[in-house]
Parts: C-alpha cells; structure tokens; sequence
C-alpha cells in the first residue's frame, strides 16, 4: 500500500510547477491568445531567477547573505525573464498577428535553449564537475517552511511542510478564480477571448487585455520554473531536469476546463500521477513498467479532452476565439 | 435648431472607392421617432454606424444637441447618450443576459445592483428580461431586448435600431413598437432603420429616405403616403420590365411533402412544408428573412439534416426518387443535375481564396478521365466561357474570387451552377448587394434558364422582383407555408400580408 | 457652429489587398538578413570576434568538408520529410503537433523489428517489415487524434500533443526492455555486427535520405496541386460549409489525409533508426516534429519553399554548433539563434499581409 503521508507532500510539489504553469495559461487562454511558449517561458522564468541568486551568492561569497534579498532578487529576475517572454509573444501575435501556434512553439524552442544555454554556462563558470549548479544556500530561503510544521504529526506533513512559493501557487490561482468570476476585469477578460469583436464595441480595449493578460500569464507560469529549481529540485539546475512540465501544465488547462480554482486539485492530481510510478510495484524483474506508468497523465488528458469534446457543453467549452487573432477592420 | 438631438452636416464617407455617404445633411429631433428607409445598400447602416462610433466620417461633422462632437469609438457613442442596436447582436453567448449588459462598463462589477437597475428599466418601458439566464439559451427576440435594455442601461437617449424587425414575429415586432413607443413619451429619440413601409407607417413621426448614399429628403409620416416613399426610395416608378414569358412544357419536378427541419436547439425551422416546383417555371419563395428559406433550399440540396418529410425529384422517363438522406455527391452520382446557388456566396458557393479556374471545378472535380488528377483543362476553358458569356470583370482568370466585385463573384457562381444545364436551379437572394445593372443580367440568365426547361426555385427578399420574375410565389411565414399564389394575379399587399400571417387564408 | 476635427492616429494597418511575389520574398529576405545580423551581434557579444569571421564559421560548420556537407544535407532532408509529412494536415487546417510521437513510433516500430527478427529472417524480410510496420505505426498514431476531430471534433492541438508523449514513454519502455546491455538504459547500435536492418548505402551512407526527401517532395507537390484529394485538401481547410455543398465528405479527408501525414512521419523514423542512427532514443527526433511545424507554416505549405526553409533552419542550427563549440559555448546556442531568426521570419509576415499607411495630415474640404 502507498504511504500517502510521504506520498501527497511529493505530490504537492510536484503539481505546483504546474499549477503555476497552467493558472497562467488559463489566464492566457482566456484571453484567446494559445500560448504553446509555456514551456519555454517556464525556463525562462526558472533559468533568470538561477542568474539573480547565482550572482548574489557569488557577490556574497563567505559573507552572509540577506534573506530578504537572496528571495527578491531572484524572484524578480524571474518575473522580468518571463514578462518579456511574454511580451515577445504578445507583440508577435497581437500585434503583428502572427500565427498563434508557430509563434508559441517558436518561442519553445527558444526557451528550452536560453535556459540551457546559459544553464550551461553558469555550470561552465561555476566550474564545478558535475553538469549542474547548486544553489543551497538561495534555496534555503525558498524551502523554509513554518517552523512548526514539524511538530503536527502528519496534518504539518501533508499541508504545513512547504515554501513559500507553494502557498503563493494556491493563492495566485484562487485570486484568478475570483477575478474571473467576480470583477468586471474578469468579465472583460473573458469577453475578450469569447468575441473580440464584441469585447471591441462595447468599449473594451481588447489589444489592452490581450496583452496584460499574455504577460501576467507569463510571468506565473515563469514562476513555476522558480519554484522547480529553488524548492523542488534544492536550487540544483541541471540543463533539461524541467523536462516536459510546460506542456503538462498546457494539457491541465483543459483537464480543468478553464478554471484555475479547479486547477489547484488537479495539478496535485497531475503531480500525484506524475510520480506515481515510484510508488506502484513494478518487482525488480519489471523496472520497465515504470516507463508504462508514467503515461498516466497524458492518457488521462487525453481522456478528459475526449470526454469533454463528447459532452459539448457549452460552459466546458475552450474560449471561442482561442487561437485566432483580432483585426477589426477583419469582418 | 434647438430641439434637434442629432444633426449630421456634410457627413461623407468612403471606403475605397465606394461612396457609402455622400455629403449628408439630416436631423433628428428630440423626443421623435425617425425612420432611415432606403435600398438595400443606400448607405442607411454606414450613416448610422458613424453616429455609433463604429466609423469616422471622411469628411463632415456630427453634432449632439447642437454641439460639436468627435464620436471615434463606440464609448464616444455611450458617453454621449447614443447607443446603437446592430442587426448582428453583439452578444457574448456564454455569459448572463446581466454580464452582457454591463459589459464594457467601469466601475466595480456588483451583478446585485445590476439586475435591480435591469427590473427597473424593464418594468418602466414594458420589457421582459430574465438577467441570470445565458445568452445561448434565448431567442432570437430575447436576444435583441437584452440589446436594448444594454443601450438603456448605459443611459441612451438617442437609441439606433438597425432593422430590428427583420427577425421578429408580427407579434414581437408590435410588442417592440409598443416598448419605442414607451421610450419616446419618456423624451428619447430614436432611429429605425428599414425597408418595411408599412412598419414606417406604424410607428415613426418622420421619415428620412437615403438613395444611393445620399440624402432625399424627409416628410412627416402621417402627410405622406407608401407611393410617395417608394417613390423617394427608388427614384423611378416601379416598373422593372423583366421580360417573363408564358411557361411552357410545365411539368412537376420536384415534389417536397411534410417537410420538418429542426435545429440543434430543437426549434422547428420548417413545419409540415409541402409544394411542387415545375419545370419551365419559376418558383418565387417570399418571407421575412429566417423563416426557413435557407433550411428550405438545403433540404432540397442534400445539406440539412432533416426531421421527416420527403423531396421527391421526378425525372421524365423514369420513377420518381427521394433525395432526403442524400448528400450532394450522392445526388450527383444520381445523374441528377441539381443547381443551388446559396446565400452565402463566398462562404459556401465559391472559395474565396482560389481562382476562377478551381472555383470552376469544385462541383465537378470527381468528374473527369483520371481517377486521381484533377482535370484541369476543362474549369478553365469553363472559366473563359463564363467570364466571356457574362462579362464578368476581372483580371485573369487565376484572380481569386474574393477578390472581385460582389456582381462578378455572383456572375461567377451563377455562370458555374447554369453551366451544367440543370433540371433544378435554386437560388438564395441571387441579386442581393447587386447594382441594378447586374441584378438584370441576372433576372435574365434565370429567365433562360426557365425557357430551356429548368425548374427554378428563386428566393427573394424584394417582393417587386418576385412578382415580375415569379410564376408562381410561395410565401413561408416562420417556417410554415403560409401560401401559394399566382405572381400574375396577386399584388404586394397580399404577399404582404401573408408574410405576417401564420397559415392564413391564400 | 464650427467644426472641430481631431487628430487621427499617426499611422493606420490596411490589410493589403495583393501583394507582389516579388515584394513578398523581398520582405522576407530583409526579415531573414535582420535577424543574421542581430545574430552576429549577439555572438559577437559572446565569443569577441567579427562579425565576418563568425560567418566563415557558421558556413564552415555546415559546409566546411565534405562529410559536413554530407550530414547537413542529411539533416536537411529529414526535417524536410516531416515538414512535408505536416504539411497536407495543416492545409486543412488541421493543426497536427504530433509529429514528433509519428516519427518516434515509427522508429520505434523499426528497431522493435531489427531488434526482434534480426536472427530469425533474412535481411531483406526485415527491412521490408521494417518499411510495413513503421509506415503502419505513424498512420495508426496519427489516426487516433483523427478520428476524435472527425467524430466529437476534439481540439487536435492537445490530442497530438498528448499522443506525442505517449509515443515517448512507450519507447522509453521497450528501451529498457531491450536494453544492452541490462541496466544501462540504452539499447546501442542494434546488429551492430551484423548490420541486418540497416537500409542500404545507396553511395554513400548520406544519400538514401536525401533521396528519398526528392521523392517526397514530388510526391506532395503533386498530390496537393494536381490530384483530387489535394483539391478536396484545399476546399476542407478553406471552408467546411463549402466542402460539404461540394459534396466533400470532411470527415473522410481529415482521417486519410491524417493517416497520409502520419505515414510519411512513419517513414521518416524509419530512416532516423534503419538508416542513420542504427538504434533508438526517446529523443532521436530531436523536437524536428515541432521544426517542422515552422518549417511548414514559414514556406506558406509550399513543398518548393519548404526546401529553403528547412535549409535555413539546418544551417543556422550546424553552423551554431560549429560557433559553440569553437567558443566552448554550449549546444543550445543554436536554439536561441534559430528562436530569433524564426521571430523575424514569423513577424515579418505582418508586412506581407498589412500596410502600415501614414496619416498625411492634409484635410480634405
């Protein structure tokens, strides 16, 4: 039987990658804008944030480090990385109306090769003999959990045990949840991506929205490649360690139907599926199976993706306009 | 000039090199209601739009209860009291009838507040309006109250209506005479848009006539007569000379018995529509628009899913067949020629993005020697052909059809679908966007074709036309046949009135 | 009263009416040339060399010998084979991301029958099972996210992308299967004595994929201009209303022109394990079924264009290569600068399609 007090704290952390990663191509998408650049923008986010601290600690070589800084640098490096990225995709395809769909895997491959790029780099810098760098110490900062997670038996385990990043993940997505639901921003928001052409007349500066919400939504998934490399992964890079968790994060927006409240269980659902295969018994003879489990996420969004095509609802439905581009002189 | 709301001094617009506007000069005063009546493409949607702030005059100037104002986009229009009621709603399908109307605004979003202020406004002019209910779920006239509630919310006292009757019952429509009438004793003004004289009549103070993009003039609706606007309208007298002979060698081609068509929604599109269509006749079908004569042309054309009911096409030397449950190909292969020029020229007859050559061939392309290359020879020299035969303007024949004139995309289609000599010719608005130069050669290719035999089905929307091409009119009225008359004997009142009436008497 | 005019933006998009050929290339041309020079800049950043010398570099890491020319025109021709694999998909409008889990599975399905029949049956036999069942195995993976489009209209987008890791882990699995030797994870050079299931050297061992990319290239220039599937192609992907008034099963088209892109996918795996690499990874393809997606939709779908296209991307990305390691920067230089010359290429396009028409200020009275 599976340990779930070990088992769900993993799986926790696995899923915050992705809940970042899909609250911000939810917010994204309902915009109408498709952004298959998560997965280079989630490096992106994660390979700046590598070069702030990796400078800091440089800088703080023996002498100690300010917490308060070694956390906000950064986390602001991050946030720039993954705000341009998001304005690059922004200005390709809203403004200049670029074809969603390349200029999103274009700006993959981009990505991918920046982060290892200077992933690389740095590793060559910090000449250290294995192909990664480590930072502990900035890491430190961003695993440190309440001090008395501790001492609450496995209630501390399961919920209290993690950074701060972690809780930032869930609040982020139920903030978006209200937003979406509750404001006249959300409202305008998912107009946008309904009927630009509709959103356009009744006043609301679509190319506006467009763009905002491009960039915001790049700058939470970029925060999912942070939390990978300084909570998950002990502030270890390592060039392709993210792997394919970008587009599992694209995959999960449609498991949760466009909703990032939703998004919080199901990234940990993901998270869980993820790593599932370390749990199952395989025998010693069978290791291979293992390779077997890990299609579990796919096959299971594959699933919900045929299942939501086959009911149809309208509500379950992508944003109509998601993918196309707003010309208004177009009609 | 006080009491004028809006006036529009020496307002031009162009687009390209199409004079929508030209130099119009026109006032609308406060508390009136106002009927734009004009042709189809004298320019009535163009002016309107540019009091919305959906365009920007050329040239000219707008002004507000005599003020100079810039409108440059629609919350210009909003800001300063005008709200605009398209013919296409702009409405967001999976949101709330309440999120739709306070869509755009500022402010924070309280939905609370909004449906009270909604009830308000309902009960102060007589709407009904469920707020939480999705758009998706109303109909079409649910639809366009949520429009106009939209525009009251946000404060309107000059409110636009773009033919707001084109799509409603005679019911709903003297429902929302009712509401404008409502609107007008509390001091707003408003503009109708249309074609309907009888609806000017009905209910506006004025009406202002437009003819090719300029001004005509104006009259106080009750001191003038439907002759005197017609006559505005038009500018000649309506006599269009198309030249209809006797039919000859009429025999029953296509038989349609009971036929239903419902939509995905389950609404009924077509109820229990039974008639006959003759060869070396031509067969006028008149209704307000949406009432089932698009759904009508494609049952008949293998391309509606249909409830029940039968097509039957009546060959002359062999037994009749059903064409329900047949796909266009299937028809074909049939060895039955069947012509059908849709609605949607570019949307469906043509592609707008291949040439004349291929368009040529995209209802014979399986034909031909090889089983696996398309033959090409043939759509070219059919193209030269067509372009030859009905002067149709372009530069080459390997433009793209989108980008010839609305007349020569029509020549183009029309010269496609007659070129196979059809048994059965349908057409949808053939001459709708057309100038009046095209709309003749086209009455007259379906005048040919008629005397070489064919069975014509022509869907029009001006009655004039149908009664000087038409044998025979059928007039369908939400989907129901609601009579057949003879073209020769009947005048425009009674297809009039047939339009509006559900099953009555022919 | 007076007139009050405002002031109009300075400057107005007009979606162009035509556009030259001519002026067309000559947009992308200045796109491409950009974007090169912004390149040099950044690698001269780098490395401190000029600009010039760069450029001898970047054409000497793909040209510099002959068996450097040999494997570029190699690499060119089968990322030419899957962007061509791509292309009738996408004329339909049919966004098919799974290239990559079509050429994985059919490399796949190639080593499982040089791993499983290489000392059962005679070389012949088994290269051509190999043909059979990776052609097969590219149609079938294809097939799948057609049929759901086809039936309940599911966005292909997601489903190809889901089938593309599904290809992955499948593979990942019978590597470790198959593994040589066990626990090593790898599978290494399969027959490697033997050398049952290599294709044939057709004069050299480069040729044979190049060749093959000709016939294929032919092969889909033809079948989209002249051949009736190609006219059904062009009609399904403009309009599915006009399809259906021309009779056009739509359906029908999605799933074989689907099982079409999917078995070119399938062919081209099989030359990745048959012909040029000898075993099997879960990253042989190398992210080329997403290249090929640029590759595609930047030649317009144009099988002609696509040779150039391809070309472009396979030389920036050796003539990187050749950069980093000269510099001892490291390999994934080359995505970055092949990134930046395709935003140039894919924003240039805006300048093909729009003008940009300035405000004069003269008004007319």
């Amino acid at each position: 039987m599976i340990d779930l007090v070990a088992f769900i704290p993993r799986a926790i952390q696995q899923g915050i990658p992705l809940m970042y990663g899909s609250c911000g191509e939810t917010i994204t998408e309902k915009s109408g804008n498709l952004n298959l650049g998560i997965p280079g923008v989630m490096y992106v986010g994660g390979i700046s944030g590598v070069i702030g601290s990796f400078f800091y600690e440089q800088s703080c070589a023996g002498k100690g480090m300010n917490g308060a800084l070694a956390i906000m640098i950064p986390l602001a490096c991050s946030l720039l990385g993954s705000l341009l990225m998001g304005l690059l995709y922004s200005f390709l395809t809203v403004s200049l109306r670029a074809n969603q769909n390349v200029t999103g895997l274009a700006m993959t491959t981009f990505g991918i090769g920046f982060g290892n790029f200077f992933g690389g780099s740095l590793i060559k810098i910090s000449g250290a003999d294995v192909p990664s760098i480590a930072l502990s110490a900035t890491s430190g900062y961003f695993s440190r959990s309440l001090p008395f997670a501790g001492s609450l038996g496995w209630f501390g385990k399961i919920f209290l045990s993690y950074g701060f990043l972690a809780y930032t993940a869930v609040v982020i997505s139920l903030l978006t949840a209200y937003v979406f639901k509750h404001t006249r921003m959300g409202l305008h928001l998912r107009s946008v991506g309904e009927s630009p052409a509709t959103a356009d007349a009744a006043g609301i500066n679509v190319t506006k929205y467009k763009y905002v919400a491009t960039c915001i939504g790049c700058m939470i998934a970029g925060l999912g490649g942070l939390y990978y490399v300084m909570d998950y992964a002990c502030g270890v890079w390592s060039n392709d360690a993210f792997g394919d968790r970008g587009w599992l994060a694209i995959a999960l927006v449609i498991f949760t139907i466009w909703k990032p409240d939703i998004g919080i269980l199901s990234s940990v659902l993901f998270g869980g599926l993820y790593i599932l295969y370390l749990y199952l018994p395989t025998g010693m003879d069978h290791m291979e199976l293992k390779e077997l489990y890990k299609m579990l996420p796919y096959i299971v969004t594959l699933i919900v993706l045929i299942i939501t095509s086959m009911r149809n609802k309208r509500e379950d439905q992508p944003p109509q306009s998601l993918g196309t581009n707003y010309f208004r002189e177009e009609r | 000039m006080s009491e004028a709301a809006v006036s529009f001094r020496r307002v031009t617009k162009t687009f390209g090199s199409v004079i929508a506007n030209s130099n119009i000069n026109l006032d609308i005063k406060k508390g009136e209601i106002l009927s734009l009546l004009g042709e189809n493409g004298s320019g009535k949607t163009t002016l309107m739009n540019m009091l919305a702030g959906i365009y920007y005059p050329d040239s000219g100037q707008i002004y507000i209860n005599d003020e100079p104002v810039i409108i440059k986009s629609p919350k210009d229009a909003f800001d300063l009291g005008i709200g605009m009621v398209h013919q296409h709603f702009k409405l967001i399908d999976v949101l709330t009838t309440a999120e739709n109307i306070v869509l755009g605004l500022e402010g924070r979003l309280n939905l609370k507040d909004t449906e009270k202020k909604i009830k308000e406004i309902c009960d102060k002019y007589g709407f009904e309006v469920d707020p939480q209910k999705k758009i998706y779920d109303l109909s079409v006239s649910e639809k366009q109250t949520v429009e106009i509630v939209k525009v009251l919310y946000r404060g309107a006292e000059i409110l636009i209506l773009d033919e707001p009757t084109a799509v409603l019952t005679p019911q709903e429509t003297e429902k929302l005479f009712k509401v404008m009438r409502n609107m007008k004793a509390d001091g707003k003004s408003i503009i109708i848009i249309t074609h309907k004289l009888h609806e000017v009549k009905a209910i506006s103070d004025r009406v202002a006539i437009l003819r090719k993009g300029e001004f005509i003039g104006d009259m106080i609706t009750s001191e003038s007569n439907e002759e005197q606007m017609t006559q505005m309208m038009v500018a000649r007298h309506l006599f269009l000379n198309i030249d209809r002979k006797k039919p000859v060698n009429v025999k029953p081609r296509i038989e349609v018995k009971g036929l239903t068509v419902k939509d995905p929604a389950g609404i009924y599109k077509l109820k229990d529509v039974s008639f006959t269509a003759n060869s070396g006749e031509v067969l006028g079908i008149a209704g307000i628009s949406g009432c089932g004569q698009k759904e009508l042309l494609e049952s008949i054309a293998g391309l509606q899913k249909v409830e029940s009911g039968s097509v039957l096409y009546k060959p002359d030397d062999k037994e009749p067949v059903d064409l329900i449950g047949k796909d266009p190909r299937q028809i074909h292969e049939m060895g039955i020629s069947l012509s059908f020029v849709p609605e949607d020229r570019l949307g469906m007859g043509l592609v707008g993005n291949m040439d004349l050559a291929d368009n040529m061939m995209l209802r014979s392309f399986r034909s031909g020697k090889s089983k696996l290359f398309t033959d090409r020879k043939t759509p070219r020299e059919l193209a030269k052909t067509v372009v030859r035969d009905l002067e149709v303007i372009t530069p080459s024949i390997e433009t793209p059809v989108r980008r010839l004139s609305g007349g020569n995309v029509q020549k183009v289609l029309l010269g496609r679908e007659i070129s196979s000599h059809p048994k059965v010719l349908m057409t949808a608005y053939a001459v709708r966007g057309l100038d009046i130069n095209s709309s003749y050669t086209i009455y007259d290719l379906i005048n040919k074709q008629k005397e070489g035999g064919t069975a014509v089905i022509y869907v029009g929307e001006d009655l004039d036309v149908l009664l000087e091409l038409a044998d025979r009119i059928l007039v369908l009225c939400d989907g129901e046949v609601s009579g057949i008359v003879d073209a020769e004997t009947t005048d425009k009142n009674t297809l009039g009135l047939l339009m509006t009436k559900k099953g009555g008497a022919a | 009263m007076t007139e009050k005019t405002q002031k109009e933006p300075l400057f107005h998009v007009v979606k162009r009416d035509t556009v030259s050929r001519r002026k067309e290339w000559t947009i992308r041309a200045v796109a491409i040339i950009s974007a090169l020079i912004l390149c040099s800049g950044i690698i001269a950043m780098f490395t401190g060399d000029n600009p010039v010398e760069i450029y001898r570099s970047i054409f000497l890491g793909a040209f510099g010998s002959e068996r450097k020319t040999w494997i570029t025109l190699q690499n060119i021709s089968v990322l030419l084979i899957i962007s061509l694999a791509l292309t009738p998909a996408f004329k339909m409008q049919f966004w098919n991301i799974g290239g990559e889990g079509q050429v994985l599975i059919g490399g796949l399905a190639s080593a499982a029958c040089m791993i499983c029949f290489g000392e059962k049956l005679p070389n012949g036999m088994v290269i051509l099972l190999m043909v059979i069942t990776s052609v097969a195995a590219g149609a079938v993976w294809a097939l799948i996210p057609a049929v759901l489009k086809a039936r309940w209209n599911t966005n292909e987008t997601l489903s190809t992308l889901m089938m593309n890791y599904i290809a992955i882990q499948l593979t990942a699995y019978y590597i470790i299967v198959w593994e040589v030797p066990k626990g090593s994870g790898k599978i290494g050079i399969i027959n490697q004595n033997t050398a049952v299931g290599w294709l044939p050297n057709v004069g050299n061992k480069y040729l044979l994929p190049i060749i093959v990319a000709v016939i294929v290239t032919a092969f889909i220039y033809i079948y989209q201009k002249y051949t009736k599937h190609g006219f059904e192609i062009a009609v399904v992907g403009e309009s599915r209303n006009t399809a259906l008034y021309a009779g056009i099963k739509v359906e029908r088209v999605i799933v074989r022109t689907m099982l079409l892109s999917g078995a070119i996918c399938g062919l081209a795996g099989l030359l990745l394990v048959g012909g040029i690499n000898h075993t099997v990874t879960t990253t042989i393809v190398d992210s080329q079924g997403f290249t090929g997606v640029m590759v595609s939709w930047l030649a317009k779908f144009n099988p002609i264009a696509m040779i150039a296209t391809s070309f472009l991307i396979v030389f920036m990305d050796r003539g990187a290569s050749e950069i980093s390691t000269a510099f001892g920067l490291n390999q994934s230089f080359a995505d970055i600068l092949t990134g930046i010359l395709l935003f140039f290429i894919i924003g240039c396009e805006f300048f093909i399609r729009y003008r940009i028409s300035f405000r004069t200020g003269k008004e007319k009275h």
